[in-house]
Formats: structure tokens, sequence, C-alpha cells
């Protein structure tokens, strides 16, 4: 390097400039991008379908040629604007990289598409490290398949540990749910979830579903039209009312919890948040643990008396934060925080979506004191 | 029934269809690689040189190879300064010309195949930390292996069907170039009917049961139906 100055250790530093040309005769598209990512957690790169999202992923990886760009992973250079020579091969990159699409060897079974991974990787896999990444993935009574005879969850999951056998120093996940059925995909998730607390590989996991990013992002790159438009914690960015990539329905805040206690008798649980505590459907957690919630704009209403009356649980005491415009023109978002909170200190929000003339017919405006009805709270994790 | 001139013919064309075919896999194969990858200007010309011989007329071939070869051409005056005679009525004369006339026949069915895997499987390979000759041994031949078996049974099938080209180059050299084709054409030629039913009926059996096996292969591999016309 240039400068004497020691590469920052710990962030996934990358700036590429790629101008494509389509083949197919659509416009032509510019991914110019320049982002300074934490080295470690899950970053997940959201944007719609046609941002660039995969682009990025394959210039990182190295598959995708980028003349223009400068990439520096925890402290290794992978790839320099300077000298072409700083442009690591594909092959000498330490990463793993899990396609959108199954894609196994289909000459090899399942173990042998392990193997060759195994075979190659960086530093000796101990037979230990193996069992280890087969059992996190549950993969041990498929090893002795061909690619063909396994479904697609399973070949993904098979893809996965055969990534994670390269003992890679950063992994890059391009949708790797996006092939599969509804029904696959949750099946897939625990298994991303396992991964994600057990290893300690920093991830990129591109994806165009809200649903996905808010379970396992920490943090967050939004892509649209090849260019970055905000970046940061997702449980922040995720809770913003001027999300800036449309989600329409899916707009909602994410929110950390921790369980307070259980109630056999309901099957509930109460969990605290920055907002006040929720009663959630009791699934095994234990008292104490960190949950991840989320609450959809959409699932909440308004109303100015406490409802005594209703099946609603969660009933929360709120004030108005800001009132804003929604996409549609007939609905607007309120942001709520917690009433007897001052605005500097920290606290979390929640966003509801209701009619425009139902925020008029309330006389909503800043500091009016509402009472937040969640009709359903997701635990995403 | 067979007399021992059959016989000898059998054997030369075995041993020049079982030459000829071995040569073509190991000059072919990275041919259809290049091809299959390249984005080189070249790619046409050579893809056209490589298939002409499928349309020219085996004695326009034969005759370019025998003024190519013999002592005014530029590979005679080379093999003569290498003190090698020239090729045209000798052995090695037809393992080159016949390496030249199936080349399309091994060089097509590989080319196919490697084009239908496309580059995921290699990319893939990479990011697998396999380099470039690791992924062309470990991913692109063994996936490719329905296209070169196909390529194998097709270069040896048409080198033996060879004729034209023989006769040009080769004439009719008892155990040296007088190939099963030849012999039967002479023995036509001598009015001798029955020794040619005989081996005429050899090879129509053994080109059925050839293309009868690659068809039935083939069905396995439906992806990589291969079909070719005369």
């Amino acid at each position: 390097m240039a400068h004497n100055k020691r590469p920052p250790q710990n962030v996934i530093a990358g700036r590429f400039l790629l101008p494509l040309r389509d083949s197919t005769g659509g416009e032509p598209f510019t991914l110019d991008v320049d982002f300074e990512i934490p080295g470690h957690g899950v970053t997940g790169i959201f944007g719609p379908s046609g941002s660039g999202k995969t682009t990025l992923l394959r210039c990182i990886a190295g598959l995708q040629p980028c003349e223009n760009a400068s990439l520096l992973v925890n402290g290794t250079c992978w790839q320099s604007p300077d000298s072409r020579d700083s442009r690591l091969a594909v092959h000498r990159r330490p990463l793993g990289y899990v396609f959108q699409q199954p894609s196994l060897f289909p000459h090899l079974t399942a173990e042998g598409n392990l193997s060759f991974a195994r075979k190659r990787a960086a530093q000796t896999v101990t037979d230990q490290e193996f069992d280890e990444i087969v059992a996190l993935m549950g993969i041990a009574p498929l090893l002795s398949q061909r690619p063909d005879a396994l479904s697609g969850g399973e070949q993904q999951r098979v893809a996965i540990a055969r990534a994670l056998l390269v003992k890679p120093e950063l992994l890059l996940m391009d949708e790797p749910l996006a092939a599969l059925d509804q029904a696959r995909k949750r099946e897939i998730l625990p298994y991303l979830e396992k991964l994600h607390r057990s290893l300690d590989i920093p991830i990129l996991y591109v994806s165009h579903s809200i649903e996905e990013i808010a379970r396992l992002a920490d943090h967050l790159l939004l892509l649209e039209n090849g260019r970055i438009q905000c970046a940061g914690a997702a449980t922040e960015l995720l809770s913003r009312t001027d999300f800036p990539v449309q989600v329409g329905d899916d707009l909602g805040v994410l929110l950390g919890a921790e369980v307070m206690d259980r109630n056999p008798e309901w099957n509930l649980m109460r969990a605290r948040f920055g907002g006040g505590e929720l009663w959630l459907r009791d699934s095994g957690e234990s008292v104490g643990e960190q949950l991840r919630v989320r609450i959809l704009a959409r699932d909440v209403s308004l109303t100015l008396e406490e409802d005594q009356q209703s099946s609603i649980l969660n009933r929360l005491p709120m004030c108005v934060d800001e009132v804003s415009a929604d996409s549609d023109p007939a609905m607007v978002l309120v942001r709520l925080r917690p009433r007897n909170i001052t605005g500097s200190e920290k606290h979390s929000c929640v966003i509801a979506r209701i009619t425009r003339r139902s925020s008029h017919l309330l006389e909503l405006e800043k500091g009016t004191a509402v009472w937040a009805q969640i009709k359903s709270v997701a635990i995403v994790r | 029934m067979l007399g021992e001139s059959d016989l000898t013919a059998i054997w030369l064309t075995l041993k020049l269809a079982g030459t000829v075919t071995l040569l073509l896999l190991i000059l072919g194969t990275p041919l259809a690689y290049w091809l299959a990858n390249t984005q080189s200007r070249w790619k046409g010309p050579v893809s056209a040189v490589v298939t002409l011989p499928l349309v020219l007329p085996p004695t326009v071939l034969g005759f370019y190879l025998l003024i190519f070869m013999g002592p005014a051409g530029p590979m005679g005056k080379l093999t003569e300064s290498l003190g090698l005679g020239t090729l045209p009525f000798t052995f090695a004369g037809l393992v080159f010309a016949s390496l030249l006339y199936s080349m399309p026949f091994v060089v097509q069915p590989i080319q196919n195949a490697i084009e239908a895997q496309g580059r995921r499987h290699a990319e893939v390979a990479a990011t697998l930390r396999a380099g470039p000759w690791d992924r062309f041994w470990h991913i692109t031949l063994p996936l490719a292996k329905p296209g070169i078996v196909t390529a194998t049974v097709l270069g040896f099938a048409h080198t033996v069907g060879e004729f034209g080209v023989i006769l040009m180059i080769g004439g009719n050299i008892p155990g040296e170039t007088r190939v099963v084709s030849v012999q039967i054409y002479d023995h036509v030629e001598a009015l001798e009917y029955a020794r040619a039913h005989w081996l005429s009926a050899a090879m129509l059996v053994f080109s059925f049961t050839v293309l009868l096996a690659l068809y039935t292969l083939q069905r396995r591999h439906a992806a990589l139906r291969w079909r070719y016309g005369p």
C-alpha cells in the first residue's frame, strides 16, 4: 500500500465501479458502490430485483472481473486498482460462496462434493471439524446420495456445508433460499441461524426478502439501481418510516427484547423491549434470553382511550412522534414512542400504518397520547 | 468366407481407427474446450476449418492432402528434410489424413458437452479453491464424459468407414494402406462378389451395432442428444 497506515483489521471495505453493457438490450447498468461494513456478523445486502446485489457479491468473490475496484477484508487486500497483480484470482480468495441455485457437482455424491472442498481447504479440516459441519447442517444421512436424489432444500444444505469446508474467512450467500418453496425455506432458515450463532465468520447475505433479512442480518446494506442507499445496523434501518427501499406491506420495526417470565397457563410469555412489555406466544425460550421480534406497521392500530374490552393483548401506552406520508395516498405512517421518555433517551419505537382518514379523525399530531394495539408480534429470532 | 488378405485389411483398419481416435481425443479435447469457452474472433474460422470435412467431398480433401504431403508440398518438403520420406502411400499418411477427416466427429460432441455444462460448475469449483487445471481435470472433463464417449465412438466408426480420402492418398498397398473399404472395392472390381458380400456384411453389422450402442447410451444422457447426418 502506498501509505503506511496499517489497514483496519475488523472491517470489510470495498469500492467497485463497474459499467455493464446489457447483452439483452435492456438499460445499461452501472454498479457504483463504496462501502465499509463490520468484519463480523451477518450483513444483509438488500434491495429490489435488478439492483445489483448479485453483481456486487460476484465482484467481491472475483467471479465478475472489475478493474476499477478495491477490496480489503479484515486487513487483507484482495484487490486494489493500483496494480493488476494485486487482484486475487477467485480460487485464491479465502471465501465460501453459496449460490442461488443449489449447485452441487452432479457427478459426485453429497460426500464427494464435501470432500472436493475439504481437500482444497486453506488449512487441514480435521475429522472432528468435518463431523461438526455435517451435524450443523443436519446432512449426515444424506452423504451417500447423489445430488439428483436430494430435494432442493437438502441440496442447499449440502452446498452450505461444502462452502464451509474450505474454511472461508468470508462467507458469501446469494439468495440461498430464493429457489426454494415456502416449506423448504422454513426448513433451512433454522440452519442458517445456527450457522450465524455457532461460527465466527463474517457473512454477506444477499436477499430481496425483508423477512429473511429481518431474521438473519445484524447489519444492512441497501442497494438500489447499483448504488448504496444506506447502510447501518439492521434493527435501526428496519425501524425507519422512510425506509428507502420500497417494501410496501412488509414495513415494520425490528426490536430486541428480553424474556421476563413464562406463563404456562396460557402458553404465553412476557418480554421487555425498549418501549414497554409484550405478550408473546411461548416458543420455549428461557427467561433472560434475548429475542428479536418484528412488528409490522399494518398490524398496529391506534385508539385514544385504552380499549379494555379488546381481544388484543398487547396494548401499549405511547405517543405520536411523527406522522408521515405512505406510498399509498390513502394511508399514513405513524411513528410512536413510549410515553414518559424524553427525546434524547434511548428507546425503541413502533410504527403504525393507518388510513389518512383515521389519522384526521383522531387528530393525530406530534405528542398526541395514544394506545397502540398490536395485533401480532413475530419472533424472528 | 474371409480370406487372409481380408483379415489383414480388417486388422489394418482397426489399427488405423484406434490410432486416429486416440490422437484425436488428445488433440481434440483441448480444442473443443477452447472453442466452447473462447470469445476470440478466431472462433468462427477455426470452427469452420474443423467442420469442413463434413461438407467437403472426400476426394477434394484427399486431393489437397496429396499435394500438401507430396514431394512438392510444404509438408512433403518438411518430412523429406527430416529424413522421413513423403507421407502419401504410407500408414502414417493415412493417420494424418484421417485426423483431419474425422476431426469434427470428435471435436463437436465434446464441445457441445462442455457448452451444455455452462459456466456455473467451473465457477463453483473456483470458489472452492480449485485452480484452472484442477477445474479442467476434476469438473469439466468428468461432466463432459457422455460427450467424450460419443466422440470416441463416432471418431472410431467414422475412420473405419473412410474410403475416398484413403483412395486418393493411400492407394492400395496390402498391409500398409489397403483398409476394409478399399478391399471391398477391389473385390467388386475383380467381380468377387461373394468375398465382397462377407466383408460388406461385416461392416454393416459393425456400423449398426456401434450406432445402436451410441443411441442407447445417449438415451441415458438425454440432455446431450447428438444427431449426425451422413
